[in-house]
């Protein structure tokens, strides 16, 4: 066990686990902040992504002792009442169905936003294929993803 | 049969009051005053299920036939309505709250949703399956808004000394035409000590005003911004966390364990084995689990848990022949052989193919079909395959639990609480009435949650540590300890005379462990000669529903071989199946067809229409169709492949539904584009093989889920218009996108795929 001090939310937070600790399990167990979700456990499905000093990241995979003075924000973060424009796209295009992967599809989606402002149909895929959706609303989150591109 | 399909449980949907119609049986209607002020309607909705007597033959709970639902209305004019049945993406939460807000007529802004308490007396069958929610509700939930707007109406009436015909509502407000007005918040409190009426008329579907049109997710802000709605989710005071250390392989179980090293890991508290269901319990037909004996580490946290896993020492033993009691619908029991054996995928498709040439019980046999194929100028026989599926919830499984000496608390995703119930309540000792279980959204569904072994493992173990826990499933436990959707074979055969007329239809089906054949489903009903046989295999890897099970391979493998058929004849495919259905109408062969030929037809005729199809414009495309009839419903899609980098791509699909009345329009969309993203997902990469019993795929990087880049491009979505009472929709739309695959890939490739997954190498999947 070692003691971390983290920035997450523009909050520090410390906790004392042990230094392979995945920033997932840190987040969801001892932060109390589950909205950035488990879902394989191994970079696969993109539903554990956060931002790493801006940069989409899967958490599951990223330990607790390699974050250093690096700030993390989580979709809790992403916009003090859910009006990111890329939250208020998702609920323009009303894009959820069970929603489980959506915290990760959005956080996904801010970052690409954030380094392209306009992607083509082919950035966004290309961005965004390693996020899965089992229930597959993929043509919508393309369409949210390109009217928040637009604001 | 190892499992019960949940599908079979679409059979015994109730049908629904048709509109306009008063309804007058209704036993058992409760009004109280709100602590604070205010109207609590409880309703009794047994006279809405016409069919109940259908509910009581298959042996269900006998509460079900007590069903009630909550509506509260505050003195400030807020429209609390609780949803009755668990949500998992298919927008329940949404479409079953507009359904009473419509009768009762009040402003959609007024309305504020919560997931309802899981009371069968209360709430009625709280049941997420088998395409039923909105079907099922439909009727009691129109007669609950209704009964409490006419009362407000009489309240209203008797306070203004006014007859209450001369009465009108609108968005929740109460007005006569001698200038009195008041909202239904004003009212609610009288409204609460009138009568109960006896009858309530429903809206006609003209007058609709919420019903038809689309309203956003309920809970659409709090999944954008990560709000703790999923079972995973859940905390509770002093929770700890509990894994399940699983077999390697079905056919395995559990020798001895040595937990020395795990229990020295931190955070780790216990690590035991203990036995799920004792020698001689009798399993409900959603109670199947994949092994008995489990292994478990419970610790303080979840990467802890995971920790310590890895340090178990565990000596597994093959399992030996098992024989099982599970209770049918009916009251009926069944001895069920478990084999042993470690079984792999290459092995189970030889014995099926030695299968398919054995005898097989007939399902259903019009005219004369042996005949018929003696004397047929031309016979075309073609054999389909499909593996094994894994649902792959995004959301693992996993529930919540803390079980006393005097009660239980179970939290967590599943789709029907009423089934778990009583086998917690067996196995717990506990009566129902201490067994308390909350219902969170889910993170997927998709079948997977109707079998709530997961709860009865939580709740065992949280009362072995007495404790409460959340058991988890990593990724891998999810997907290599299923219960998947079975494997399947069939072969289709069909009989042309000199004329290409077909005369004949052979349908003989089989699977791992339970055969897919519909008998009585189209083109049954269509043809003078036909028969169909099924056969199975058992097998001790657990099988049970997955989104339209039998049918999602029924789908594929019959609107395959039309296709085929049909270009055997040298028909266009659309004219071949409407002159099927012509036929089928006319004059239908045989009896108990359960389709409507004239419904699918129209459906048929709606996406021609709409897909352009034969038009010059799409002539270059490489287009498939398929259509296909389950619960209820009529569903179609004409997919236009090409082939990109040498692989598959679908660009565009056009979607046709026939389900009736469309509750939430956009919400349906959205469900039907999402069947046919994931039928052409699975269509393509789906697939979960054995070696030696062990599954050979065990998360994302080796079970090929469909991805953003190989989405269409464009879904368009169709309903025909009509005034029907609702019919399933999550289900339907999802068996015929397989075939609509399987035609449009031939198209583009000009070679016939038989066996699923089209694209993904997997034992079996070549050819």
């Amino acid at each position: 066990m070692a003691k971390y001090s983290l920035k997450v939310n523009g909050k520090i937070f410390k906790v004392d686990v042990d230094s392979t600790t995945p920033v997932l399990w840190v987040l969801r167990d001892h932060l109390n902040l589950p909205g950035t979700k488990y879902g394989c456990g191994m970079a696969q499905c993109g539903a554990c992504t956060i931002h790493l000093n801006g940069t989409a990241t899967r958490s599951c995979m990223l330990t607790v002792s390699s974050v250093g003075k690096a700030e993390i924000t989580t979709i809790e973060g992403l916009s003090e009442k859910g009006d990111h424009p890329v939250q208020k796209a998702w609920l323009e295009h009303d894009v959820a169905q069970c929603g489980y992967c959506q915290s990760g599809q959005i956080m996904s989606a801010a970052a690409l936003l954030k380094d392209n402002p306009n992607p083509s149909d082919e950035d966004i895929e290309n961005f965004m294929s390693g996020n899965i959706c089992r229930c597959g609303t993929y043509l919508r989150i393309k369409e949210a993803i390109k009217l928040a591109s637009s604001h | 049969m190892k499992n019960k399909n949940i599908q079979s449980s679409a059979d015994f949907a109730p049908d629904s009051e048709t509109e306009g119609r008063a309804v007058s049986r209704r036993t058992f209607l409760k009004a109280s005053a709100l602590s604070g002020g205010g109207l609590m309607l409880s309703f009794t909705w047994l006279s809405g299920f016409k069919s109940i007597d259908k509910m009581a033959e298959l042996n269900l709970p006998e509460q079900w036939n007590q069903l009630n639902g909550y509506i509260q209305i505050t003195p400030d004019n807020i429209v609390k309505i609780f949803c009755p049945n668990p949500e998992f993406g298919q927008n329940v939460m949404t479409s079953l709250p507009m359904i009473v807000a419509e009768e009762l007529d009040v402003d959609w802004k007024n309305v504020s949703v919560e997931m309802g308490p899981h009371d069968n007396v209360k709430l009625g069958p709280q049941f997420t399956g088998g395409s039923n929610s909105v079907r099922m509700y439909w009727a009691p939930l129109r007669n609950a808004g209704a009964s409490a707007r006419q009362m407000l109406i009489d309240a209203a009436a008797q306070a203004w000394g006014v007859p209450a015909g001369e009465i009108t509502t609108k968005d929740g407000v109460l007005s006569h035409p001698n200038g009195k007005s008041a909202t239904y918040g004003e009212m609610a409190g009288a409204a609460a000590t009138v009568a109960v009426p006896k009858e309530v008329k429903l809206k006609s579907p003209k007058d609709f005003t919420i019903v038809r049109k689309s309203k956003k997710n309920t809970e659409g802000l709090k999944i954008v911004t990560g709000q703790p709605l999923f079972g995973l989710d859940y905390r509770h005071e002093g929770m700890k966390i509990a894994m399940i250390e699983h077999p390697p392989a079905f056919g395995m179980k559990l020798k001895s364990f040595d937990a020395f090293q795990a229990l020295k890991m931190p955070g780790i508290t216990d690590v035991f084995s203990l036995k799920l269901y004792e020698d001689g319990f009798v399993q409900g037909g959603f109670d199947t689990r994949t092994f008995n004996d489990i292994l478990v580490v419970v610790g303080n946290t979840t990467w802890e848990v995971m920790n310590a896993r890895k340090k178990l020492k565990t000596t597994w033993e093959p399992i030996s022949e098992t024989k099982e009691t599970v209770a049918g619908w009916r009251g009926d029991k069944k001895e069920v052989v478990v084999p042993a054996g470690l079984e792999s995928t290459s092995a189970q498709l030889e014995k099926m193919a030695e299968y398919a040439k054995g005898t097989a019980k007939e399902l259903r046999k019009d005219g004369d079909p042996e005949t018929a194929f003696k004397n047929a100028a031309q016979i075309i026989e073609r054999t389909y395959h499909a593996p094994f599926l894994a649902h792959n919830c995004m959301e693992p499984m996993n529930f919540f639990a803390h079980v006393t000496d005097e009660n239980a608390l179970l939290v967590g995703p599943l789709q029907a609480p009423g089934w778990v119930e009583t086998t917690l309540s067996k196995i717990l000792n506990l009566p129902p009435e201490k067994i308390e279980i909350q219902m969170t959204r889910m993170g997927g569904g998709f079948g997977r949650r109707a079998y709530g072994h997961y709860l009865t493992e939580a709740a065992l173990i949280s009362k072995k540590v007495k404790s409460p826990i959340k058991l988890i499933y990593t990724r891998e436990d999810d997907m290599t300890y299923g219960i998947y959707r079975p494997m399947y074979t069939a072969t289709y055969r069909a009989a042309l005379d000199a004329n290409k007329n077909l005369i004949g239809f052979h349908v003989k089906g089989g699977g791992i462990p339970e055969h897919p054949i519909h008998a009585n489903r189209f083109p049954a009903g269509a043809v003078d000669n036909y028969l169909a046989e099924g056969w199975e295999i058992p097998s001790n890897i657990t099988i049970g529903a997955f989104r339209a099970p039998r049918s999602n391979f029924n789908a594929a493998a019959e609107q395959s071989f039309l296709d085929e058929v049909a270009e055997a004849m040298g028909k266009d495919p659309f004219d071949f199946r409407l002159e099927l259905l012509q036929r089928a109408k006319a004059n239908p062969v045989g009896k108990n067809n359960e389709y409507d030929a004239d419904r699918y037809a129209g459906l048929l005729e709606l996406l021609k229409e709409k897909s352009g199809w034969g038009k010059p414009e799409n002539s270059n495309k490489n287009r498939g169709v398929a259509a296909y009839f389950c619960h209820n419903s009529y569903a179609g899609h004409v997919v236009d492949m090409v082939l990109r980098d040498g692989e598959p791509y679908v660009e565009h699909v056009t979607s046709a539904i026939d389900c009736g009345v469309v509750v939430n329009p956009d919400a349906a969309i959205n469900m039907v584009q999402g069947a046919v993203v994931d039928g052409i997902g699975n269509a393509l990469y789906g697939a979960l093989t054995h070696q030696d019993g062990a599954a050979e795929q065990s998360n994302f990087h080796n079970y090929r889920i469909i991805r953003h880049h190989e989405a269409p491009g464009a879904i368009d979505v169709h309903f025909v218009q009509n005034d029907i009472d609702p019919t399933g929709l999550g289900e339907p739309p999802f068996p015929p996108v397989f075939g609509a695959v399987a035609n449009a890939l031939y198209k583009a490739t000009g070679n016939r795929k038989y066996r699923q997954p089209f694209t993904v190498e997997t034992p079996g999947s070549q050819g």
